[in-house]
Protein backbone atom coordinates (compact mmCIF):
# COMPACT_ATOMS: atom_id res chain seq x y z
CA UNK A 1 0.00 0.00 0.00
CA UNK A 2 2.14 2.68 1.40
CA UNK A 3 5.00 0.99 -1.23
CA UNK A 4 2.47 1.89 -4.52
CA UNK A 5 1.33 5.31 -3.08
CA UNK A 6 5.41 6.26 -2.78
CA UNK A 7 5.82 4.93 -6.10
CA UNK A 8 3.20 6.61 -7.39
CA UNK A 9 4.26 10.26 -5.66
CA UNK A 10 7.86 9.38 -6.98
CA UNK A 11 6.45 8.97 -10.72
CA UNK A 12 4.23 12.44 -10.42
CA UNK A 13 6.89 13.86 -9.16
CA UNK A 14 9.51 12.84 -12.02
CA UNK A 15 6.71 13.54 -14.35
CA UNK A 16 6.35 17.03 -12.76
CA UNK A 17 10.58 17.66 -13.19
CA UNK A 18 10.18 16.52 -16.52
CA UNK A 19 7.22 18.92 -17.42
CA UNK A 20 9.41 21.64 -15.61
CA UNK A 21 12.57 20.94 -17.66
CA UNK A 22 10.67 20.69 -20.80
CA UNK A 23 8.54 23.43 -20.46
CA UNK A 24 11.96 26.00 -19.36
CA UNK A 25 13.52 24.46 -22.91
CA UNK A 26 10.90 25.92 -24.89
CA UNK A 27 10.56 29.20 -22.98
CA UNK A 28 14.10 29.60 -23.32
CA UNK A 29 13.97 28.73 -27.42
CA UNK A 30 11.41 30.91 -27.65
CA UNK A 31 12.72 33.58 -25.44
CA UNK A 32 16.05 33.48 -27.50
CA UNK A 33 14.12 33.60 -30.91
CA UNK A 34 12.64 36.60 -30.05
CA UNK A 35 15.83 38.20 -28.62
CA UNK A 36 14.37 38.58 -25.01
CA UNK A 37 17.93 37.29 -23.39
CA UNK A 38 20.41 39.61 -22.70
CA UNK A 39 24.12 39.05 -23.34
CA UNK A 40 24.88 39.20 -19.66
CA UNK A 41 21.90 36.35 -19.01
CA UNK A 42 25.00 34.03 -17.58
CA UNK A 43 25.59 33.64 -14.03
CA UNK A 44 23.25 33.87 -10.71
CA UNK A 45 21.53 37.19 -11.42
CA UNK A 46 20.82 35.83 -14.93
CA UNK A 47 17.53 34.87 -14.08
CA UNK A 48 16.70 38.29 -13.22
CA UNK A 49 18.00 40.23 -15.24
CA UNK A 50 16.99 37.96 -18.18
CA UNK A 51 12.84 38.73 -16.41
CA UNK A 52 13.85 42.53 -16.60
CA UNK A 53 15.14 42.83 -20.03
CA UNK A 54 12.60 40.44 -21.59
CA UNK A 55 9.53 42.49 -19.67
CA UNK A 56 10.62 45.91 -20.37
CA UNK A 57 11.37 44.91 -24.12
CA UNK A 58 8.21 43.47 -24.95
CA UNK A 59 6.74 46.64 -22.79
CA UNK A 60 8.41 48.94 -25.07
CA UNK A 61 8.88 47.68 -28.28
CA UNK A 62 6.16 50.06 -29.71
CA UNK A 63 8.72 53.04 -29.35
CA UNK A 64 7.83 54.09 -26.62
CA UNK A 65 9.46 57.95 -26.13
CA UNK A 66 11.14 59.15 -23.06
CA UNK A 67 9.34 61.56 -21.30
CA UNK A 68 10.28 65.01 -22.51
CA UNK A 69 10.33 68.30 -20.44
CA UNK A 70 10.12 71.97 -21.52
CA UNK A 71 13.29 74.27 -21.70
CA UNK A 72 12.09 76.16 -18.29
CA UNK A 73 12.98 72.42 -16.75
CA UNK A 74 16.65 72.37 -18.01
CA UNK A 75 18.86 71.81 -14.88
CA UNK A 76 21.17 74.81 -14.23
CA UNK A 77 23.68 72.39 -12.49
CA UNK A 78 24.80 68.79 -14.53
CA UNK A 79 26.72 66.75 -12.62
CA UNK A 80 29.21 64.89 -14.39
CA UNK A 81 30.51 61.27 -13.97
CA UNK A 82 34.34 59.86 -14.41
CA UNK A 83 36.63 61.76 -16.51
CA UNK A 84 37.74 62.41 -19.96
CA UNK A 85 40.56 60.23 -21.72
CA UNK A 86 43.87 61.28 -20.76
CA UNK A 87 46.05 59.99 -23.32
CA UNK A 88 45.96 60.11 -26.98
CA UNK A 89 44.34 59.73 -29.24
CA UNK A 90 42.14 61.51 -27.74
CA UNK A 91 44.41 64.55 -26.12
CA UNK A 92 45.60 65.54 -29.23
CA UNK A 93 42.07 65.67 -31.22
CA UNK A 94 40.63 67.50 -28.10
CA UNK A 95 43.64 70.07 -28.85
CA UNK A 96 42.97 70.31 -32.29
CA UNK A 97 39.45 70.88 -31.65
CA UNK A 98 38.27 67.14 -33.05
CA UNK A 99 38.91 68.78 -36.39
CA UNK A 100 40.62 65.41 -36.90
CA UNK A 101 38.40 63.26 -35.59
CA UNK A 102 36.34 60.70 -37.13
CA UNK A 103 33.37 58.49 -36.48
CA UNK A 104 34.14 55.24 -38.21
CA UNK A 105 31.10 52.80 -38.78
CA UNK A 106 31.54 49.62 -40.19
CA UNK A 107 30.76 45.56 -39.57
CA UNK A 108 27.74 44.18 -41.24
CA UNK A 109 27.10 47.00 -43.49
CA UNK A 110 26.79 47.78 -47.00
CA UNK A 111 28.98 50.95 -47.04
CA UNK A 112 31.62 50.76 -44.27
CA UNK A 113 32.16 54.86 -43.48
CA UNK A 114 33.68 57.39 -41.86
CA UNK A 115 32.20 60.92 -40.69
CA UNK A 116 33.39 64.22 -39.59
CA UNK A 117 31.69 65.80 -37.62
CA UNK A 118 31.02 68.85 -39.80
CA UNK A 119 29.09 65.67 -42.26
CA UNK A 120 27.41 64.62 -38.79
CA UNK A 121 26.05 67.86 -38.41
CA UNK A 122 25.10 68.81 -42.08
CA UNK A 123 22.59 65.75 -41.64
CA UNK A 124 18.97 65.78 -40.35
CA UNK A 125 19.26 66.76 -36.90
CA UNK A 126 16.87 66.19 -33.39
CA UNK A 127 16.81 68.09 -30.28
CA UNK A 128 15.03 66.41 -27.44
CA UNK A 129 14.79 67.33 -23.60
CA UNK A 130 15.33 64.94 -21.47
CA UNK A 131 16.49 63.20 -17.94
CA UNK A 132 19.84 61.95 -17.74
CA UNK A 133 19.68 59.42 -15.15
CA UNK A 134 22.66 58.35 -13.15
CA UNK A 135 22.64 54.40 -11.96
CA UNK A 136 23.97 56.07 -8.77
CA UNK A 137 21.22 57.77 -7.97
CA UNK A 138 21.48 61.75 -9.68
CA UNK A 139 19.73 62.72 -12.07
CA UNK A 140 19.80 66.19 -14.69
CA UNK A 141 17.80 67.45 -17.52
CA UNK A 142 19.41 68.71 -20.88
CA UNK A 143 18.72 69.30 -23.89
CA UNK A 144 20.58 66.70 -26.16
CA UNK A 145 21.22 67.30 -30.10
CA UNK A 146 22.29 65.16 -32.90
CA UNK A 147 21.74 63.52 -35.78
CA UNK A 148 19.25 60.28 -35.21
CA UNK A 149 21.38 56.93 -35.10
CA UNK A 150 18.54 55.32 -37.41
CA UNK A 151 19.44 57.93 -39.86
CA UNK A 152 23.08 57.15 -39.83
CA UNK A 153 22.23 53.42 -39.92
CA UNK A 154 20.32 53.45 -43.14
CA UNK A 155 22.86 55.77 -44.33
CA UNK A 156 25.94 52.89 -44.08
CA UNK A 157 22.76 50.16 -45.43
CA UNK A 158 22.69 48.05 -41.95
CA UNK A 159 22.45 43.86 -43.38
CA UNK A 160 19.34 42.05 -42.09
CA UNK A 161 21.65 40.06 -40.27
CA UNK A 162 22.15 42.79 -37.74
CA UNK A 163 21.50 42.05 -33.69
CA UNK A 164 23.07 44.45 -32.36
CA UNK A 165 24.99 47.81 -32.67
CA UNK A 166 28.33 47.90 -30.24
CA UNK A 167 29.55 51.99 -29.48
CA UNK A 168 33.46 51.83 -29.00
CA UNK A 169 34.72 55.10 -27.46
CA UNK A 170 38.38 56.37 -26.69
CA UNK A 171 37.84 54.83 -23.14
CA UNK A 172 37.21 51.29 -22.17
CA UNK A 173 33.61 51.85 -21.47
CA UNK A 174 32.16 50.36 -24.69
CA UNK A 175 28.39 49.01 -24.62
CA UNK A 176 26.16 48.17 -27.21
CA UNK A 177 22.47 48.41 -27.63
CA UNK A 178 19.51 45.69 -29.82
CA UNK A 179 18.33 46.97 -32.61
CA UNK A 180 14.77 47.91 -30.92
CA UNK A 181 17.15 50.90 -29.04
CA UNK A 182 19.68 51.69 -32.35
CA UNK A 183 15.85 52.40 -34.41
CA UNK A 184 14.10 54.37 -31.57
CA UNK A 185 13.77 57.99 -32.95
CA UNK A 186 15.01 59.25 -29.48
CA UNK A 187 18.60 57.42 -29.93
CA UNK A 188 20.69 60.17 -30.69
CA UNK A 189 24.22 60.39 -31.90
CA UNK A 190 24.81 63.69 -29.72
CA UNK A 191 27.02 66.44 -30.61
CA UNK A 192 25.61 69.40 -28.78
CA UNK A 193 24.15 70.08 -25.11
CA UNK A 194 21.78 72.81 -23.99
CA UNK A 195 22.33 74.54 -27.69
CA UNK A 196 26.09 74.45 -27.37
CA UNK A 197 28.62 71.65 -28.67
CA UNK A 198 29.30 68.72 -26.80
CA UNK A 199 31.33 69.69 -23.16
CA UNK A 200 34.02 67.61 -22.63
CA UNK A 201 33.42 66.66 -19.54
CA UNK A 202 29.66 65.02 -21.15
CA UNK A 203 31.34 63.33 -24.01
CA UNK A 204 32.85 65.18 -26.30
CA UNK A 205 33.17 65.32 -29.31
CA UNK A 206 30.34 62.75 -29.81
CA UNK A 207 28.34 60.50 -27.30
CA UNK A 208 25.18 57.98 -27.72
CA UNK A 209 21.98 58.97 -26.24
CA UNK A 210 19.72 56.22 -25.22
CA UNK A 211 17.12 57.95 -22.62
CA UNK A 212 15.11 54.96 -22.35
CA UNK A 213 18.18 53.54 -20.10
CA UNK A 214 20.41 54.93 -17.44
CA UNK A 215 22.98 57.30 -18.25
CA UNK A 216 25.76 54.90 -18.23
CA UNK A 217 24.57 53.16 -21.15
CA UNK A 218 24.71 56.81 -23.68
CA UNK A 219 28.45 56.15 -24.56
CA UNK A 220 30.67 59.38 -24.17
CA UNK A 221 33.59 59.83 -26.42
CA UNK A 222 32.51 57.77 -29.41
CA UNK A 223 35.52 56.60 -31.94
CA UNK A 224 33.74 53.75 -33.74
CA UNK A 225 30.56 51.64 -34.48
CA UNK A 226 30.02 48.33 -35.05
CA UNK A 227 27.11 46.40 -36.68
CA UNK A 228 27.46 43.13 -35.63
CA UNK A 229 24.90 39.77 -35.50
CA UNK A 230 26.63 38.06 -32.08
CA UNK A 231 28.29 39.92 -29.39
CA UNK A 232 30.06 36.91 -28.42
CA UNK A 233 33.55 38.25 -29.92
CA UNK A 234 33.72 41.45 -28.00
CA UNK A 235 35.08 41.63 -24.80
CA UNK A 236 33.74 38.65 -22.34
CA UNK A 237 31.01 38.68 -24.88
CA UNK A 238 28.65 40.52 -22.16
CA UNK A 239 27.72 42.83 -24.56
CA UNK A 240 29.71 45.60 -22.76
CA UNK A 241 32.34 46.65 -20.14
CA UNK A 242 29.60 47.30 -18.08
CA UNK A 243 28.87 44.21 -16.56
CA UNK A 244 32.63 43.24 -16.25
CA UNK A 245 32.18 46.25 -13.40
CA UNK A 246 29.07 44.32 -11.64
CA UNK A 247 26.79 46.50 -13.75
CA UNK A 248 23.79 45.06 -16.16
CA UNK A 249 23.94 45.26 -19.76
CA UNK A 250 20.45 46.49 -19.67
CA UNK A 251 19.92 49.50 -17.70
CA UNK A 252 16.24 50.12 -18.58
CA UNK A 253 15.55 49.22 -15.14
CA UNK B 1 -7.44 28.26 28.10
CA UNK B 2 -8.13 27.90 24.63
CA UNK B 3 -4.58 26.29 24.68
CA UNK B 4 -5.92 23.75 27.10
CA UNK B 5 -9.14 22.88 25.63
CA UNK B 6 -6.49 22.20 22.60
CA UNK B 7 -4.47 19.60 24.79
CA UNK B 8 -7.53 17.80 26.01
CA UNK B 9 -9.18 17.17 22.07
CA UNK B 10 -5.79 16.03 21.67
CA UNK B 11 -5.46 13.14 24.41
CA UNK B 12 -9.70 12.31 23.69
CA UNK B 13 -9.66 12.14 19.68
CA UNK B 14 -7.70 8.79 19.49
CA UNK B 15 -9.73 7.44 21.47
CA UNK B 16 -13.15 8.09 19.15
CA UNK B 17 -11.58 7.21 16.56
CA UNK B 18 -12.77 9.44 14.41
CA UNK B 19 -11.57 9.94 10.80
CA UNK B 20 -8.25 11.43 10.73
CA UNK B 21 -9.43 15.15 9.01
CA UNK B 22 -10.42 15.24 12.62
CA UNK B 23 -7.47 13.96 14.89
CA UNK B 24 -5.51 17.18 14.94
CA UNK B 25 -6.20 21.43 15.07
CA UNK B 26 -6.02 23.24 11.59
CA UNK B 27 -2.97 24.43 10.93
CA UNK B 28 -1.85 27.77 12.10
CA UNK B 29 -0.76 29.02 8.93
CA UNK B 30 -1.59 27.24 5.16
CA UNK B 31 1.49 25.41 3.39
CA UNK B 32 0.70 28.42 0.78
CA UNK B 33 1.37 31.27 3.61
CA UNK B 34 4.43 29.06 5.36
CA UNK B 35 6.02 28.51 1.85
CA UNK B 36 5.13 32.17 0.94
CA UNK B 37 6.28 33.72 4.05
CA UNK B 38 9.77 32.00 3.89
CA UNK B 39 10.53 32.91 0.56
CA UNK B 40 9.55 36.80 1.10
CA UNK B 41 12.19 36.46 3.36
CA UNK B 42 14.77 35.60 1.49
CA UNK B 43 13.91 38.52 -1.23
CA UNK B 44 13.56 41.06 1.55
CA UNK B 45 16.77 40.33 2.82
CA UNK B 46 17.88 40.46 -0.91
CA UNK B 47 16.53 43.42 -1.43
CA UNK B 48 17.50 45.37 1.85
CA UNK B 49 21.29 44.05 1.69
CA UNK B 50 21.31 45.35 -2.44
CA UNK B 51 19.31 48.44 -1.33
CA UNK B 52 21.89 49.32 0.81
CA UNK B 53 23.99 48.81 -1.50
CA UNK B 54 23.04 51.31 -4.21
CA UNK B 55 22.31 53.68 -1.54
CA UNK B 56 25.62 54.28 -0.34
CA UNK B 57 26.82 55.15 -4.19
CA UNK B 58 24.89 58.72 -3.53
CA UNK B 59 23.48 58.64 -0.24
CA UNK B 60 21.41 62.10 -0.94
CA UNK B 61 18.50 62.93 -0.87
CA UNK B 62 16.44 65.34 -2.99
CA UNK B 63 12.79 66.08 -4.23
CA UNK B 64 11.58 66.69 -7.49
CA UNK B 65 12.15 65.65 -10.62
CA UNK B 66 16.48 66.25 -10.78
CA UNK B 67 18.82 65.98 -8.04
CA UNK B 68 22.78 65.77 -8.26
CA UNK B 69 25.98 67.15 -6.43
CA UNK B 70 25.88 70.88 -6.65
CA UNK B 71 21.96 70.90 -6.18
CA UNK B 72 20.54 71.37 -2.83
CA UNK B 73 19.32 68.17 -1.20
CA UNK B 74 16.49 67.34 1.32
CA UNK B 75 18.02 64.87 3.15
CA UNK B 76 21.80 63.65 3.70
CA UNK B 77 22.69 60.56 5.18
CA UNK B 78 25.75 60.99 7.01
CA UNK B 79 27.96 57.95 4.63
CA UNK B 80 30.72 58.71 2.70
CA UNK B 81 29.65 58.27 -1.37
CA UNK B 82 30.94 54.94 -2.43
CA UNK B 83 31.26 54.80 -5.78
CA UNK B 84 32.09 51.74 -8.32
CA UNK B 85 31.62 49.67 -5.07
CA UNK B 86 28.70 47.95 -3.79
CA UNK B 87 25.72 49.32 -6.32
CA UNK B 88 26.54 47.16 -9.31
CA UNK B 89 25.89 43.64 -7.82
CA UNK B 90 23.74 45.56 -5.58
CA UNK B 91 21.90 46.79 -9.01
CA UNK B 92 21.85 42.64 -10.30
CA UNK B 93 21.01 41.96 -6.98
CA UNK B 94 17.93 44.14 -6.26
CA UNK B 95 16.04 43.57 -9.27
CA UNK B 96 16.77 39.43 -9.34
CA UNK B 97 15.40 39.98 -5.60
CA UNK B 98 12.74 42.00 -6.46
CA UNK B 99 11.36 39.92 -9.07
CA UNK B 100 11.52 37.44 -6.53
CA UNK B 101 9.21 39.51 -3.78
CA UNK B 102 6.39 40.38 -6.63
CA UNK B 103 5.82 36.83 -8.24
CA UNK B 104 5.88 34.97 -4.61
CA UNK B 105 3.34 38.10 -3.42
CA UNK B 106 1.49 37.60 -6.88
CA UNK B 107 1.34 33.90 -5.50
CA UNK B 108 0.54 34.56 -1.99
CA UNK B 109 -2.55 37.37 -2.83
CA UNK B 110 -4.21 35.23 -5.36
CA UNK B 111 -3.84 32.18 -3.77
CA UNK B 112 -4.92 34.18 -0.46
CA UNK B 113 -8.18 35.44 -2.21
CA UNK B 114 -8.70 31.71 -3.58
CA UNK B 115 -8.52 30.06 -0.05
CA UNK B 116 -10.60 33.31 1.57
CA UNK B 117 -7.62 33.47 3.85
CA UNK B 118 -7.59 37.48 3.72
CA UNK B 119 -11.15 37.24 4.64
CA UNK B 120 -10.34 34.72 7.35
CA UNK B 121 -7.47 35.74 9.30
CA UNK B 122 -6.86 39.37 8.47
CA UNK B 123 -10.49 40.42 7.56
CA UNK B 124 -11.31 43.62 10.16
CA UNK B 125 -14.99 43.30 10.85
CA UNK B 126 -15.35 41.83 14.10
CA UNK B 127 -11.63 42.37 15.23
CA UNK B 128 -10.35 44.39 18.24
CA UNK B 129 -8.50 46.57 18.36
CA UNK B 130 -6.31 46.84 21.25
CA UNK B 131 -2.66 46.78 22.17
CA UNK B 132 -3.33 43.87 24.52
CA UNK B 133 -1.53 40.51 22.24
CA UNK B 134 -3.11 37.20 23.07
CA UNK B 135 0.07 34.56 22.69
CA UNK B 136 -2.59 31.68 22.72
CA UNK B 137 -4.93 33.10 20.53
CA UNK B 138 -5.75 31.37 16.75
CA UNK B 139 -6.57 34.71 15.85
CA UNK B 140 -5.10 37.86 15.30
CA UNK B 141 -6.27 41.24 16.42
CA UNK B 142 -7.58 44.14 14.81
CA UNK B 143 -4.10 45.78 14.96
CA UNK B 144 -2.22 43.24 13.89
CA UNK B 145 -4.75 42.88 11.03
CA UNK B 146 -4.31 46.36 9.83
CA UNK B 147 -0.45 46.34 9.80
CA UNK B 148 -0.50 43.19 7.97
CA UNK B 149 -3.13 44.20 5.63
CA UNK B 150 -1.24 47.91 5.65
CA UNK B 151 2.13 46.20 4.57
CA UNK B 152 0.60 43.84 2.30
CA UNK B 153 -1.78 46.44 -0.22
CA UNK B 154 -0.10 49.91 0.86
CA UNK B 155 3.31 49.65 1.65
CA UNK B 156 4.52 47.05 -0.60
CA UNK B 157 2.79 48.22 -3.47
CA UNK B 158 4.14 51.44 -2.85
CA UNK B 159 7.20 50.03 -2.98
CA UNK B 160 6.87 48.42 -6.23
CA UNK B 161 4.94 51.53 -7.38
CA UNK B 162 8.22 53.87 -6.48
CA UNK B 163 10.85 51.60 -7.83
CA UNK B 164 8.61 51.31 -11.55
CA UNK B 165 8.35 54.94 -11.35
CA UNK B 166 12.52 55.59 -10.95
CA UNK B 167 12.80 53.19 -14.93
CA UNK B 168 13.05 55.38 -18.08
CA UNK B 169 12.07 52.48 -19.83
CA UNK B 170 8.91 51.70 -17.69
CA UNK B 171 8.13 55.25 -17.47
CA UNK B 172 8.39 55.43 -21.05
CA UNK B 173 5.15 53.78 -21.61
CA UNK B 174 3.29 55.14 -18.31
CA UNK B 175 5.02 58.44 -17.52
CA UNK B 176 2.05 59.48 -14.82
CA UNK B 177 3.51 56.51 -12.85
CA UNK B 178 6.64 59.31 -12.26
CA UNK B 179 4.82 62.49 -12.85
CA UNK B 180 1.59 61.94 -10.27
CA UNK B 181 4.61 61.46 -7.84
CA UNK B 182 5.82 64.95 -8.31
CA UNK B 183 9.23 63.75 -10.66
CA UNK B 184 12.08 61.34 -10.44
CA UNK B 185 13.61 62.00 -7.35
CA UNK B 186 10.38 62.62 -5.67
CA UNK B 187 10.12 58.80 -6.81
CA UNK B 188 13.47 57.78 -5.25
CA UNK B 189 13.24 59.45 -2.06
CA UNK B 190 9.72 58.03 -1.13
CA UNK B 191 11.23 54.86 -2.40
CA UNK B 192 13.66 54.86 0.42
CA UNK B 193 11.53 55.87 3.21
CA UNK B 194 9.22 53.27 2.50
CA UNK B 195 11.64 50.78 2.79
CA UNK B 196 12.88 52.42 5.86
CA UNK B 197 9.21 51.42 7.12
CA UNK B 198 9.06 48.05 6.38
CA UNK B 199 12.53 47.76 7.81
CA UNK B 200 10.55 49.13 11.06
CA UNK B 201 7.61 46.89 10.20
CA UNK B 202 10.03 43.52 9.88
CA UNK B 203 11.74 44.53 13.01
CA UNK B 204 8.52 44.92 15.36
CA UNK B 205 7.07 41.93 13.35
CA UNK B 206 10.40 40.06 14.85
CA UNK B 207 9.80 41.56 18.29
CA UNK B 208 6.35 40.31 18.80
CA UNK B 209 7.08 36.85 17.38
CA UNK B 210 9.59 37.01 20.38
CA UNK B 211 6.85 37.93 22.69
CA UNK B 212 4.68 35.30 21.26
CA UNK B 213 7.26 32.57 22.33
CA UNK B 214 10.06 32.54 19.17
CA UNK B 215 10.86 28.85 19.47
CA UNK B 216 6.87 28.24 19.21
CA UNK B 217 5.51 31.11 16.69
CA UNK B 218 8.66 30.33 13.92
CA UNK B 219 7.67 26.53 14.04
CA UNK B 220 4.38 27.19 13.22
CA UNK B 221 5.86 28.88 10.42
CA UNK B 222 7.56 26.18 9.42
CA UNK B 223 5.64 22.65 9.89
CA UNK B 224 2.27 25.27 10.24
CA UNK B 225 1.46 23.80 14.06
CA UNK B 226 2.35 25.45 17.02
CA UNK B 227 4.50 23.51 19.31
CA UNK B 228 2.58 25.24 22.39
CA UNK B 229 4.90 24.43 25.48
CA UNK B 230 6.96 27.13 26.96
CA UNK B 231 5.56 29.81 25.24
CA UNK B 232 7.38 33.06 25.87
CA UNK B 233 10.05 31.64 28.24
Amino acid sequence: MSKSFSRRKLMTAGFTAAGGVAGLTVAARLASRYGLIPPDWAGVYGPGETLTYAAQHILTSAHSLAREFSRSEISRVAQVSGEHPQTDPYQSLFSGSFADWRLAVDGLVARPASFSLAQLKQFPSRSQITEHICEEGWSFVAEWTGVPLSYVMNLVGISPRAKYVAFFPFDEAWDSLDMQDVWHPQTLLAYGMNGRDMPVDHGAPLRLKVPRQLGYKSVKYLARITVTDTLKNFGKGEGSSAPEGGYSWYAGI
Amino acid sequence: MSFQTRMADSVYLPGLAIPHSEASPAPRHSAMVRITHWISVVSFIGLVVSGIGILLAHPRFYWGETGGVGTPSIFDLPLPFMLGGPSGWGRYLHFESAWLCVLNGLVYVVSGLVSRHFQKDLALGGSRFTWRFDNDAHRYNGVQRLSYLAVIFVVLPLMIWTGLAMSPAVTSVFPALVNVLGGHQCARTIHFFTGVALVLFVFVHIGMVWRAGFRSRVGAMITGRAAAQKDGL
